[in-house]
């Protein structure tokens, strides 16, 4: 089916952006949009970082999004309250399409609420492996974690496939452990079902601070979906990113071999919502 | 919660519709669509199950080739491809596929305006729409084409075929003349994947293809053929839009090729009568092709067509006849 990349260039950390979000501005937007659909994006994930707090700037932005794709979103917020006016806006704008809720960690008091809120407005939900301990350090805690977010989210009535886990992703450059930690915590995380749930990460995270950003983000990319990753928000845009997750697709039996298997992934991409639909 | 066990896929075969009415600019009475199944062959309780067409053969010369008994039914009628195809028509065929073989340089070798004119009278003298197929030989084919196709604008017809190593002609005639192709890969689903992203780096729509991965009969490699039509359906099913397409399935050439159909009683006693025999052979290759995925059938012999066009209506539990448009 492909695996689901989630385009993370619609940041409020983004100078263009935070300044598209202060003043409304909704050509710098509809501009993120296009080349991220053209990078072959299954959703795009909706973030104000630190531009604004306000509620009515995040259906701002998430309708100015929807309006301008045919992609599902995923919302990307700090509290329940902001998810709650980004999902009105949403369901306001597009109807039925599909959404994920990014993110929610395992922490009662912030599962509980997501998960009200996934069921009401049928979302998928992202469920990152933290608590009120803050992030996992080992394999055990990431699949403890895991297990605990699975477990509620399956008993409030979702489906394997409307369930993302994200074992956090940490900084080679500070951390050099931690990577070996993360796949091992992906190949556990993917034997909790059958089928199992969608296991994501946020790919950039790996490469903070480091010289070779690309390069090592396409290599543990890669990496990740051989332990069995299906999904990453990161950057769609990057072209050397997307043949490397091409050739993993291939190599892992996802795709059907064929010579021109480069072309066949590029003209898929901007072809509209494929995997998102899976 | 025990979960569905129903299989839903993400992805769909296309639909392909071959003639034009007046209303879309041709002159057909009717029209077939193939495919745009989203599951497996008749699990309806799954998705949506495409209806099969089964089209009869004809030739722009009479069939030298064909056993007797293959004759028998058609009579004089094998001497002009009109009535032929009325004939076909008569017999239960959705639609009709002319091959012109008496185009190919040892059959005759006739000439891009002959083969032309055969396909104008045909289309004159029958309702249905129309399967034209080339020689196979690639020179040839790409001498005829440019005229057949223009001889046929207008009637979304749907012509074969392209290869890896030859598609550029036909693909730029069909695009002008806004017909249907056939992508021709020999068992291999990734030359299939590869024909349809050739055709479409040209341009050309991979909604507008029908994939032949080629066909052989029962008890001559059927089981290759068959796994590859399942294999690329799948990962059409799965979401692969280069293998979502439907299939088209040549079958009566292969049959009647084979011993199994041309020997007699006489030569080989235990085999049992030739005249039961033979189109019992032909509709043998066709059902399996029917269950590994096929979507349009080419048959020679009106009992074969009636056995698969029973198989068809009895596993989809209803009657299926031509999509009347």
């Amino acid at each position: 089916m492909g695996i689901i990349l989630i385009g993370e260039r619609i940041n409020g950390s983004f100078k263009d952006v935070g300044r598209a979000i202060q003043e409304h501005d909704k050509t710098v937007i509809k501009d993120r949009v296009t080349k991220q659909e053209a990078g072959g994006a299954d959703y795009l994930d909706v973030n104000m970082g630190a531009a604004s707090r306000k509620l009515e700037d995040y259906a701002w932005l998430v309708q100015a999004v929807a309006e301008a794709t045919a992609l599902p979103l995923s919302l990307d917020c700090p509290r329940a309250d902001m998810f709650r006016v980004g999902l009105k806006a949403y369901r306001e704008t597009v109807g039925e399409r599909s959404v994920i809720l990014n993110s929610t960690t395992a922490e009662d008091s912030k599962l509980i609420p997501l998960l009200e809120l996934a069921v009401e407005f049928k979302a998928r939900i992202m469920g990152v492996v933290m608590d009120e301990r803050g992030s996992p350090q080992d394999v055990d805690r990431r699949l403890e974690l895991g297990g605990k977010i699975f477990a509620a989210a399956t008993e409030a009535g979702l489906s394997p496939a409307d369930i993302f886990l994200d074992p956090i992703v940490m900084p080679v450059k500070f951390m050099q452990d931690q990577p070996k930690h993360i796949l091992n915590a992906i190949q556990q995380l993917t034997t909790l079902s059958d089928p199992p749930c969608h296991i994501s990460i946020g790919l950039s995270n790996i490469s903070s601070k480091a010289e070779e950003r690309k390069l090592i983000n396409r290599t543990f990319m890669v990496m990740a979906l051989a332990m069995g990753l299906d999904a990453a928000i990161l950057d769609v845009c990057d072209e050397e990113m997307r043949q490397s997750v091409a050739t993993a697709e291939l190599l892992l039996g996802m795709e059907i071999y064929s010579d021109g298997y480069l072309k066949a992934y590029r003209q898929r991409a901007g072809s509209g919502p494929v995997a998102a639909a899976a | 919660m025990v979960p569905d066990a129903k299989k839903t896929w993400g992805g769909k075969v296309n639909s392909v519709t071959i003639g034009a009415t007046p209303a879309a600019g041709g002159t057909r009475a009717f029209t077939v669509t193939i495919g745009g199944s989203a599951t497996l062959p008749f699990l309806d309780f799954e998705g949506t199950c495409g209806q099969p067409a089964v089209a009869m053969e004809i030739c722009d010369t009479y069939p030298q080739e064909w056993p007797d008994l293959l004759r028998e039914p058609f009579g004089d009628a094998l001497q002009d491809p009109v009535r032929w195809a009325r004939k076909c028509l008569e017999m239960g065929a959705d639609l009709i596929c002319l091959r012109l073989d008496g185009c190919h340089p040892d059959h005759g070798n006739r000439s891009p305006a002959e083969a032309a004119q055969t396909v104008k009278q045909v289309l004159q003298g029958v309702p249905a729409p129309l399967i034209i197929w080339g020689t196979g030989n690639a020179d040839k084919d790409n001498e005829i084409f440019p005229a057949v196709a223009e001889a046929a604008a207008g009637e979304n017809c749907l012509i074969g075929s392209i290869t890896e190593d030859n598609y550029k002609t036909l693909v730029a005639v069909c695009t002008a003349y806004k017909h249907k192709i056939i992508a021709e890969s020999p068992c291999d689903v990734n030359m299939a994947k590869q024909v349809n992203i050739l055709a479409q780096d040209m341009g050309f729509p991979v909604e507008n293809i029908v994939i032949y991965p080629t066909c052989a009969a029962l008890g001559y490699g059927l089981e290759y053929i068959y796994s590859v039509m399942e294999r690329g359906r799948l990962a059409g099913l799965k979401g692969d839009r280069m293998l979502a397409q439907p299939i088209i399935c040549d079958i009566g050439i292969e049959a009647w090729g084979v011993k199994e159909a041309r020997v007699s009683e006489a030569e080989i006693p235990d085999w049992g009568p030739q005249r039961q025999r033979a189109p019992l052979w032909e509709a043998s290759t066709a059902l399996a092709c029917l269950l590994a995925g096929g979507d349009l059938f080419i048959l020679r012999h009106p009992e074969a067509v009636q056995s698969l066009k029973k198989s068809i209506a009895e596993l989809a539990g209803a009657n299926i006849t031509a999509a009347a448009a």
